[in-house]
């Protein structure tokens, strides 16, 4: 981490009057000190929650795992247990294909802390899975930033077998597979209240 | 002041919380305590929690919590970083003022990823003490060290206080340290784990939540047969340095207590959130209790300590017991910081 | 509103700076303190009780700070909460602290939100990544870049929108003697060529890291009607939080801010806010927000919140709906700070007291503050009268 240098006193206007400190004379003339720097270290154990442990294991196989709602059906990825509109355990797995489309993205032209491997610029995207029913995010590449669009269509490029283990990296990124795009307004969070109102038109609520 | 009960609560506290998330274990408590009165989500009019980035060694810990209340449709929703007590502190104001007649309130903490001794060492004054990296034995045992040289109590007198813990504890289901066999003498010689406090003397740390329902009124009245009405409650904070109160008293608590109505008529129970012996001894004593209230039904804090929620548990262990007629009046007592600095005291009677 | 009428009788801020290297935390809050309880012509021991509020404690690497703060905010023997609600809590601290005065708990609160954030580091603590995920955003604007891009796509708004309020409330910011950042010189060229950090959103148009505190003094009708200065009267609050992914979410309009926005105007009598509310104060942290928020308020219709940017209408001079006079989150961003800066200088807008920045006739006035992944909202509305 960098140093952060020490700035010079503000101006007497621009501090609030305190209380008058009186010194014992015996330190009257020690230079006060400016700041104090103190390490912070701590370590933690997390382990990941039941759905989360599945999600992993069977992500190095190349599997998305994402959970349905009893609620409605509705599919979340990567799966959390519970349905976050209204704390229902949602365990039950599905299944899910490695290819879908761009909800929304930005092109970023920041270095990511701790994470040197990528190259800056970068495009992050919300990526909708085809079957699941909330999009999350993931890196989009394989094209010029300049031509990521909202509905493109992408899959995932994956690690190679030998390097794919339990964890969150084995999608190296999205690329664009050259299909059609999905239409804007059928796009991303739009998806839902269609695919509500093709049912037979619940409130989605 | 509205009259405001406790009408449902649920406690789940374990040593430790494997391959559970906060949001794994907060879902089946907070349905458990919303569908016990027959209520859902849509039913309460706000709800409020309490947790700690750092103890979750997460920052914006409590975001992901919100999943296990269920927050779609939206909902009018707090949170403090302070024990789920002060949670439900701000939910009652808020019913104090007439809007909502039903609040939820919920805390939780896992301390079993990390040491939470050296996380509560960054509570302490940042430039000054915290990079001595006192832990909260070492703060706490300075503490005891100072009350028994005071002559308050003794040595035996704290052992005694971990005996009628342990001896409470049994048959508890959220407690980790009970025995009906603790002897003074057996925890004795036990060797101390930061003079002079012994393992038996600091509270058995645990990883759980806890969740309150609280309601206005006749709404109190329609959910719950026998509500457990909040006839006071009240929270103060002493000075933070170590150095500048006497540690072997907590005048906040007093001053709680005094505030929430506390010695207004007889306890038939109180539940004391004193993470050791000898703060429970400390907090006994600022409250005046009487020798026929019944300290710590459930085994208190030093049976099983969940930080972040232990105060709410006291609170929800004390309602438990009046609504289920075992007390008329009781008193529920919440802790903040090193040494006793905060202090929070809800006093509760059947009808 | 229910409750006892509740009065803000005075406000104090810190200078906002990237660095207050000349204070500690304890002097950093009590310079916002002190000038708060001075303008409110109170002393320490008129206060019954105090609410801090703040983000994450990793800003600074103190846990819990109202155990070490209590001192300082002259608190011993007092009641002090810490509320922690993300990036609206500096809004949502101002709410609890009303609370205490509508349900007749305490006459005189103070209440403070800060950060001091040079203090620990500000991109590692908003960049911690959750575990057994992929770190993927650079900061916040990482988050939220994606979110403007649909409102742009979807208003079909000009590109150079978020430009035009970037530079608003950058000249607003220098009649504001406590804003961060001071561009006396910035052209709205500069704002348009400076670096693209998350496209569409440039380095011009971000918020920046600073350290400050923002305190106020409230009080009960009878402190109200005491006070030896103009008071701004409590006519509203609401807060409303959802969660941030689940299937059909509107995450450029959402149901949470369209709520919380309903039920304040509701208890203020609102029904015509354009009209209305006199001045506005809102959480834009990142320039598309003006627009956005605009809409989601009910100033603008969905999709014509750009038009108003573009007419100036949100501009302190000449406009009909100023917004952000006093700089905005764009020019100072403590963050535990920010949300009751807005509700702060709402305040100061309808007591008169706005200095250089003052919006003439200013009667009624929005405070808002959002936080998290745009899931939690804090508003209230102020008047110059009792509700």
């Amino acid at each position: 981490m960098t140093e952060t240098p020490i700035p010079d006193e503000l101006p007497a206007d621009q501090v609030a009057e305190g209380i008058p400190i009186d010194l014992p004379p015996r330190i009257r003339d020690v230079e006060p000190v400016r700041s104090v720097r103190t390490p912070i270290r701590l370590e933690y154990d997390f382990i990941p929650s039941a759905a989360a442990q599945q999600y992993l294991r069977a992500y190095a196989s190349k599997r998305i795992l994402g959970n349905r709602s009893p609620v409605d059906g509705a599919v979340f990825v990567p799966p959390r247990g519970v349905d976050p509109r209204n704390g229902v355990v949602a365990d039950e797995m599905v299944d899910l294909v490695d290819s879908g489309h761009v909800g929304s993205f930005c092109v970023t032209h920041l270095p990511i802390p701790g994470r040197k491997d990528l190259p800056v610029p970068y495009v992050s995207a919300w990526i909708h899975l085809d079957g699941a029913d909330i999009g999350f995010l993931g890196l989009v590449a394989g094209c010029a930033a300049a031509d990521v669009r909202i509905g493109m269509r992408v899959r995932a490029v994956w690690k190679p077998d030998d390097e794919l283990g339990a964890t969150a990296e084995n999608v190296l990124y999205w690329e664009p597979t050259g299909e059609p795009d999905v239409p804007v307004a059928e796009s991303g969070n739009r998806a839902w209240a269609l695919k509500q109102a093709a049912a037979g038109g619940g409130d989605g609520a | 002041m509205r009259e405001v009960a406790v009408v449902s609560s649920a406690v789940h506290q374990v040593e430790a919380l494997t391959f559970t998330t906060d949001v794994q274990l907060m879902v089946p408590l907070i349905n458990e305590a919303r569908s016990a009165i027959g209520l859902t989500q849509a039913d309460i009019g706000f709800t409020c929690s309490g947790s700690s980035d750092f103890l979750a060694g997460q920052g914006f810990s409590f975001v992901q919590t919100l999943d296990a209340v269920g927050a779609y449709p939206p909902i009018s929703e707090s949170h403090v970083e302070m024990d789920g007590a002060f949670a439900l502190y701000e939910a009652w104001v808020k019913l104090q003022i007439g809007e909502v007649d039903t609040a939820l309130v919920y805390s939780y903490g896992k301390s079993s990823p990390g040491s939470r001794r050296d996380v509560l060492a960054i509570q302490l004054d940042p430039y000054t003490v915290a990079p001595l990296w006192p832990d909260a034995h070492a703060v706490a045992a300075l503490q005891a060290r100072l009350l028994l040289e005071s002559g308050a109590v003794s040595a035996e007198g704290l052992a005694e206080i971990a005996v009628r813990s342990q001896h409470h504890a049994v048959g508890n289901p959220n407690a980790l340290r009970a025995s009906a066999e603790a002897t003074v003498a057996g925890l004795l010689s036990e060797p101390v784990v930061a003079d002079p406090l012994r393992a038996s003397d600091l509270a058995a740390e645990s990883d759980g939540g806890c969740v309150v329902v609280l309601a206005a009124g006749d709404r109190a009245r329609s959910l719950c047969e026998r509500p457990a009405w909040i006839r006071g409650i009240d929270h103060r904070i002493d000075a933070h340095a170590l150095g500048v109160r006497d540690l072997t008293r907590a005048p906040s608590a007093a001053l709680a207590a005094e505030k929430a109505g506390a010695g207004d008529d007889r306890l038939d129970l109180v539940e004391l959130h004193g993470p050791t012996t000898s703060q429970e001894h400390i907090l006994a004593t600022e409250l005046g209790l009487g020798a026929d209230t019944v300290v710590n039904p459930s085994g208190g804090a030093l049976a099983a300590d969940t930080l972040m929620a232990a105060g709410l548990v006291r609170i929800a262990e004390a309602a438990r017991r009046v609504s289920a007629g075992e007390a008329d009046r009781a008193l529920a007592h919440a802790t903040s910081g090193p040494c006793l600095q905060q202090n929070l005291v809800c006093v509760m009677e059947g009808e | 509103m229910g409750g006892e009428r509740t009065a803000v009788l005075g406000v104090g801020q810190t200078h906002y700076r990237s660095t207050r290297g000349d204070v500690s935390m304890a002097g950093l809050v009590r310079e916002a303190a002190m000038r708060a309880l001075a303008d409110a012509g109170l002393d320490w021991s008129d206060i019954d009780a105090v609410v801090i509020g703040k983000a994450p404690d990793f800003f600074e690497g103190l846990m819990m700070p109202e155990l070490y703060l209590a001192d300082a905010l002259g608190c011993v023997g007092k009641p002090i909460l810490r509320v922690h609600t993300a990036g609206s809590v500096g809004g949502s601290t101002a709410l609890v602290a009303t609370s205490l005065i509508q349900g007749r708990i305490h006459r005189r609160v103070l209440t403070l939100g800060f950060e001091k954030q040079s203090e620990s580091n500000a991109t590692w603590a908003l960049s911690l990544p959750q575990p057994f995920s992929v770190s993927i955003n650079a900061g916040a604007g990482g988050y939220f870049s994606p979110i403007i891009r649909q409102y742009m796509a979807r208003s079909g708004a000009p590109e150079l929108v978020g430009c035009m309020v970037a530079f608003k409330d950058r000249q607003h910011a220098l009649s504001n003697p406590y804003a961060h950042l001071r561009q006396h010189d910035l052209t709205f060229d500069q704002v348009v060529e400076a670096p693209m950090l998350w496209d569409p959103i440039r380095f011009s148009e971000t918020c920046p890291s600073s350290d400050g505190a923002c305190a106020m003094v409230l009080g009960d009708e009878a402190a109200g009607d005491a006070s030896p200065r103009p008071v701004a009267w409590v006519h509203g609050t609401a807060m409303r939080s959802e969660a941030n992914n689940f299937p059909g979410r509107d995450e450029v309009n959402p149901q949470a801010s369209q709520d919380c926005a309903a039920d304040l105007f509701r208890q203020a009598g609102i029904s015509d806010p354009r009209r209305e509310i006199d001045v506005v104060e809102m959480y834009v942290p990142f320039s598309w927000f003006e627009p956005m928020w605009l809409e989601s308020l009910g100033f603008a219709e969905r999709d014509r919140g750009w038009r108003m940017v573009e007419e100036g209408a949100t501009r302190l001079d000449g406009g009909d709906l100023p917004v952000n006079c006093s700089g905005g989150v764009l020019s100072s961003n403590p963050i535990g700070a920010s949300g009751m800066i807005r509700f702060a200088e709402a305040s100061l807008q309808v007591r008169g007291m706005a200095g250089d920045h003052q919006v003439d006739g200013a009667r009624m006035a929005l405070g808002h503050a959002y936080g998290g992944g745009a899931q939690y909202f804090a508003m209230w509305v102020v008047g110059a009268d009792k509700p």
